[in-house]
């Protein structure tokens, strides 16, 4: 390779992978506050499926193991909830890069001086800031529940929602990167991330059928069971926290889903398809 | 030292073949636009060029750098690179400082020195008005401008533009190429795509792609004047009949296009008397001028460039988009 004479290449900018990073991930929260119809959506739409369900289950709805009524539907549902907030959030994000890709802002992205690692990143992010801050939200309504509260449980909580939400995150951008429709995304949302998040322990407990072993190898079912265990961090006999797994194998699961959602959409990020083309 | 240089370069989508054997140069500091249809393989050569795929065989060297290049040498390229699609690739949800600012984070750019940039470069292109809109409420050529502006942020040494003018009104396009030409003066290398005869007639030089083959390559007037001789352009009462005379009695066959009869010839004009003398009154319109890039383009390539659209397999899928 024949070097850069001096002349050719004068003083350019040095390229900053954090720099980057914020760049992309702030423009994800800029573009998310424009669209006071996503603002709507990601809040009131979990909020609705609480109220409704809440009231509609919870006189039929029974904890196994525990008395009728001893447990309140609207309670047990709460963290599942949460969690669909950061599912949603991981949708938007992900629905957010097929667009990019129709709209052509993606390709002056692939041609800026960045690795596929800090557009992952970037994007990540972005969907992470969204989805932790709209949980906050809702945890607010969390206060009517008969749960005690603690600032460290808080600390805790919040970094495990966001480990969360970047392995949905991943997961979503693994996704979105072959896919150049939104069409297309709903046909995988509706069979894939939906079922993820109903058997994941959110909706209903899991029973002994077949359906049992489903549960067990979600890995949302870890991160739904660690943000239970986090709300119940100071009763520890709670009647919902009976069978689920330890908060230590939550954090474990949660973070090697991330891991690996992450390192996979990175890789997909840096091969290029037909559909990044413009 | 050159800016570009291609030698051999090929590119294959898949199974079809979208540039077969490319060799061409490009200097520092000139204003370089590839002519030809679509389907030609300019885009290809245009994605080539500014990264987003990958060289797959033949050599490409850009600014010193060989192509395909990965880590450092790719960052150190993209960095002296600035490149303008032919689709939008603005954030219509963010004002035009934001993108810009954006733009500026994705190059290492920051702080005051950002702030600066982003104020010279919407004085500079007459945005500074409408710096805080929206994008989605711009017009197509103030779009096209912060696009520029947009791809110029960081200072690149080497622009690169698919089809720039496309969408422009015939206003937007002369802004456009005096925005070139300084970029030009100011030691900034250009290379165009362009499927428009009069766009490639103001570059410094061109190349003439035709079904991913080099067809030609020059400066504008050095090409027109390897034709030699002049063109003949007549409209006549009775086309046919004229067609007949010149290609049985003076035997040049002509070409017709447009309802019109053209021929190439070193002595049109005493052509056009001989067809005075024997149409005194079927000739309703003539003229005699220098040959065109269009003349070019028919020479070199034995088609038309706007007809070349049909006859080019390649096209239908090379234009996706």
């Amino acid at each position: 390779m024949a070097s850069v004479p001096p002349a050719s290449v004068p003083t350019l900018p040095q390229p900053a992978s954090g720099l980057a990073v914020w760049a992309l991930a702030s423009r994800e929260v800029l573009r998310f506050l424009r669209q006071r119809s996503r603002v709507i959506g990601a809040l009131g739409q979990p909020v609705v499926f609480w109220v409704l369900f809440g009231a509609g289950l919870g006189p039929s709805f029974r904890l196994p193991g525990a008395a009728t009524g001893q447990v309140a539907y609207a309670e047990y549902f709460f963290p599942g909830v949460l969690v669909l907030i950061l599912l949603f959030t991981s949708i938007f994000a992900t629905i957010s890069i097929i667009e990019d890709r129709r709209e052509g802002f993606l390709q002056g992205v692939l041609v800026a001086p960045l690795s596929a690692w800090t557009m992952v990143a970037g994007k990540g992010l972005g969907a992470m800031l969204l989805a932790v801050g709209q949980a906050l939200v809702f945890l607010a309504l969390g206060l009517a529940l008969p749960l005690s509260w603690g600032v460290w449980q808080l600390v805790q909580l919040v970094l495990f929602l966001g480990l969360l939400s970047l392995a949905l995150v991943g997961l979503g951008m693994l996704l979105a990167w072959r896919l150049d429709s939104v069409q297309g995304f709903h046909a995988i949302m509706n069979l894939l991330l939906f079922p993820m998040w109903l058997l994941s322990g959110a909706f209903f407990p899991a029973g002994d059928n077949w359906l049992a072993w489903v549960v067990h190898v979600n890995p949302l079912t870890y991160g739904l069971a660690g943000v239970r265990r986090l709300l119940y961090v100071h009763q520890p006999d709670a009647a919902v926290l009976h069978g689920l797994p330890s908060l230590g194998t939550c954090w474990l699961v949660t973070a090697a889903f991330a891991l690996l959602t992450l390192a996979a959409s990175t890789w997909a990020a840096a091969r290029r398809g037909r559909g990044d083309l413009r | 030292m050159v800016a570009v240089s291609a030698a051999g370069l090929r590119y294959r989508y898949g199974g079809r073949l979208a540039l077969e054997g490319l060799d061409l140069e490009v200097a520092p500091g000139e204003v370089f636009a590839l002519l030809g249809p679509n389907g030609s393989g300019k885009t290809t050569f245009f994605r080539l060029l500014s990264t987003l795929l990958p060289v797959q065989e033949g050599r490409l060297q850009v600014l010193g750098i060989a192509l395909p290049a990965s880590g450092a040498a790719l960052g150190r390229l993209r960095c002296a690179l600035g490149v303008v699609f032919q689709s939008p690739s603005l954030d219509r949800q963010l004002t035009v400082v934001e993108n810009l600012r954006c733009q500026g984070r994705l190059y290492g750019l920051r702080g005051a020195e950002l702030r600066q940039r982003c104020r010279e470069r919407l004085e500079r292109f007459g945005l500074a008005g409408r710096a805080h809109d929206l994008v989605a409420t711009l017009s197509g050529g103030l779009r096209r401008r912060v696009e520029l502006a947009k791809a110029l942020l960081h200072g690149p040494r080497l622009l690169v533009l698919d089809e720039p003018s496309t969408g422009l009104d015939p206003r937007a396009r002369l802004v456009l190429w005096e925005d070139l030409r300084q970029q030009a003066a100011a030691g900034v290398t250009v290379v165009l795509t362009t499927h428009l005869l009069e766009e490639a007639d103001k570059a410094d030089r061109l190349a003439i792609l035709h079904l991913g083959k080099l067809a030609a390559v020059g400066r504008p007037e050095e090409l027109k004047a390897e034709l030699g001789g002049q063109i003949l352009t007549l409209r006549a009462e009775q086309p046919q009949a004229v067609a007949a005379y010149l290609e049985k009695e003076l035997g040049v066959p002509p070409a017709a296009f447009n309802g019109m009869l053209r021929v190439q010839h070193p002595q049109a004009h005493r052509l056009a008397a001989q067809l005075c003398e024997a149409f005194p009154q079927g000739i309703s319109w003539l003229a005699i001028g220098q040959p065109s890039l269009e003349d070019v383009f028919i020479a070199r390539t034995g088609c038309r460039l706007t007809a070349a659209d049909e006859a080019d397999p390649l096209a239908a899928s090379e234009d996706h988009g």
